[in-house]
């Protein structure tokens, strides 16, 4: 075992403020999982203002199977709390993907083409790495209160919150939630206890993930063959992550011995055949199966589900926790807005709205790229073998070979967004994350749009009439005048948003936009924030 | 609105049919269904229009049920 995979990280058990009196606390949200969605939603409220619990039946990070690839929109929202440059330093970048057939290279593709982004496409970084800067994060806020081996055993619905049992080192004690956020996994206790059930599909093919430290110049790119001559015609994905570690993932198909394949040395004779000559040390085996399945609902009452513990997809494609750090992001400013009053009760259904569309897009592709990567029959892996074999001559081919369509945002079809009643193009869209661009500050830095935002509702007005927009802008709306507070130098925001002179942009504060015109109109401004308040 | 043409568009259709009887011929059972996966990739990819697929799909369904 090397020095990386030794990293564990371990924090003490503490006896917590509210295990003391006879009397039950009452905190306005608890979040339970300490995971990367539960540490995202603690810290995005934490970072809005909200003081927050956060339980965690553990006392360390770094055990189990783990997610290592990072998507831009996932660093956008990790560096709105604090961490995303650090994590880039720490990570290692990639934005090219190559699709081999046996041992011929068919295609590759560039995630990223265009420049004037801040984050990169993808960043590949061991999760117990997240975790630890996530917590160190955390532990900054006096607001969050982390309480480690905290296990909950019991949850009752209130009328208006969720009364916990939680069990200690200590013995149990009972915390009451105004709102309850279970950020507990794919096996959620919390899930458990309400008596939730999943809808979806369960696949049998079996992978072999194995994580191995080796000195290699292999390019850093994600490289994923179909029947490669080293893996007896199973797919195979490899990914480069620091420290010298490596992610090989193979494809075993439904009929494997989970118990007989990682024995060590079944594992290093098909690694061998990938790997050699190249010497290695194991790191980390597991195999596993997974799921493309959901909750009904997210939100049940005051309970609400993020991550893994209210959907989960396979892991090709980077979806799974990539899109519970988007649920949390989603969930926090609202569940915010609720708690201060400025937000309507109906604004956390669309919480349940706009995550399931999302968890429902995540399911749709992992179930297509399941079907192509594990075709169901003979006659299935025919046709899909037919798209390999025309690949090297047709284009179209190479379109439809799936071996995980990578990660993007969901754009949200919202009744928080107000349609569009002037025409624009460009790449922003309504219900999506701004795309990002860089500007110039006042004092002359460089800085980009999405990391310039505020955190709350704002409005990015274009052009020099700035100074009358100051004038009239709603109350609780950050006003931001391109041209004036930044410019726009290289023209790619104009571009982008396809913005003109008097052009304004509502922006939620999840970077998500939600109204823009052709012209500033204070009246039409304040009734698309109260939309997207939904009050 | 059904956009698939089901009237007949070769002007010599005995020689359309040929050319897929010939690209058949001396082909294993496998070679052959290997090849008409090829085929109907190419096909169905030179149509473009999903509906028309799925009416197509539809249509090869339905004959084969009548048998």
């Amino acid at each position: 075992m090397s020095e990386a995979r030794k990293t564990i990280y371990r924090y003490d058990y503490r006896r917590s403020r509210d295990q003391k009196g006879a009397a039950v606390a009452r905190r306005p949200v608890v979040v339970v999982g300490a995971g990367p969605v539960g540490l995202t939603a603690a810290i995005d409220l934490a970072q809005r203002g909200v003081p927050v619990v956060l339980l965690d039946d553990a006392d360390r990070i770094g055990e189990g199977s783990r997610g290592i690839c990072w998507s831009k929109r996932t660093l956008e929202i990790l560096d709105r709390l604090g961490v995303g440059e650090r994590l880039v330093r720490r990570g290692v970048t990639w934005k090219v993907g190559k699709v081999f057939s046996g041992d011929e290279l068919l295609f590759s593709f560039d995630l990223l083409p265009e420049a004037g982004h801040k984050m990169p496409a993808f960043i590949n970084l061991q999760q117990y790495y997240l975790e630890k800067a996530l917590v160190d994060r955390a532990l900054e806020f006096e607001l969050i209160d982390l309480r480690w081996k905290n296990r909950v055993v019991s949850v009752d619905q209130l009328n208006d919150g969720a009364r916990l049992t939680v069990e200690t080192p200590d013995g149990p004690y009972r915390l009451d939630a105004n709102w309850l956020i279970a950020a507990d996994g794919a096996r959620s206790t919390i899930r458990g206890l309400l008596g939730l059930e999943f809808s979806g599909v369960t696949f049998e093919d079996k992978f072999l993930i194995a994580d191995v430290h080796m000195a290699a110049d292999f390019p850093t790119e994600r490289r994923f063959w179909f029947a490669p001559s080293f893996h007896s015609g199973q797919s195979a994905l490899m990914h480069r992550q620091p420290d010298d570690v490596w992610r090989i993932d193979l494809q075993l198909g439904p009929d494997a011995d989970a118990r007989a394949e990682q024995e060590p040395d079944r594992v290093r004779a098909r690694l061998d055949k990938v790997l050699k000559p190249h010497v290695y040390e194991l790191e980390w085996v597991s195999i596993y199966t997974f799921n493309c399945r959901r909750l009904d609902r997210f939100v049940h009452g005051r309970v609400i589900f993020v991550g893994d513990a209210a959907h989960q997809v396979s892991p090709f494609g980077a979806r799974g926790a990539n899109s519970g750090i988007q649920d949390s992001e989603n969930l926090a400013w609202k569940l915010a807005a609720v708690l201060n009053g400025e937000g309507g009760a109906a604004l956390i259904e669309s919480y349940d709205l706009e995550r399931i569309q999302a968890a429902d897009e995540n399911i749709g592709h992992s179930t297509r790229s399941t079907d192509f990567m594990s075709p169901h029959s003979g006659a299935e892996r025919r046709l899909r073998d037919a798209v390999l074999a025309l690949a090297p001559k047709a284009e179209f081919a190479r379109r439809m070979i799936n071996s995980g369509r990578l990660s993007l945002p969901k754009v949200y079809d919202t009744p928080l967004s107000t349609p569009d009643e002037d025409v624009f193009a460009g790449t922003a869209k309504l219900g999506a994350p701004l795309p990002d661009a860089p500007l110039i500050r006042r004092d002359g830095t460089e800085t980009h749009l999405v990391e310039s935002l505020s955190g709350g509702f704002e409005l990015i007005y274009v052009g020099d009439a700035g100074r009358e927009a100051r004038l009239c802008a709603p109350h609780g709306i950050k006003l931001t005048v391109v041209g004036e507070d930044l410019q726009d130098r290289e023209g790619l925001f104009a571009s982008r948003f396809d913005a003109t002179p008097g052009t304004a942009y509502l922006v939620r504060p999840d970077q998500h936009l939600c109204a823009r015109w052709r012209g500033f109109n204070a009246a039409a401004i304040a009734r698309a924030h109260m939309r997207a308040l939904q009050r | 609105m059904p956009k698939l043409v089901t009237a007949s568009r070769f002007s010599d259709p005995d020689a359309a049919y040929l050319a897929l009887v010939q690209a058949r011929r001396n082909l294993t059972e496998t070679q052959a269904a290997e090849f008409d996966s090829r085929l109907v990739l190419i096909l169905a990819n030179h149509i473009g229009d999903l509906g028309v697929l799925q009416e197509a799909i539809a249509l090869a369904k339905s004959a084969g049920q009548e048998n």
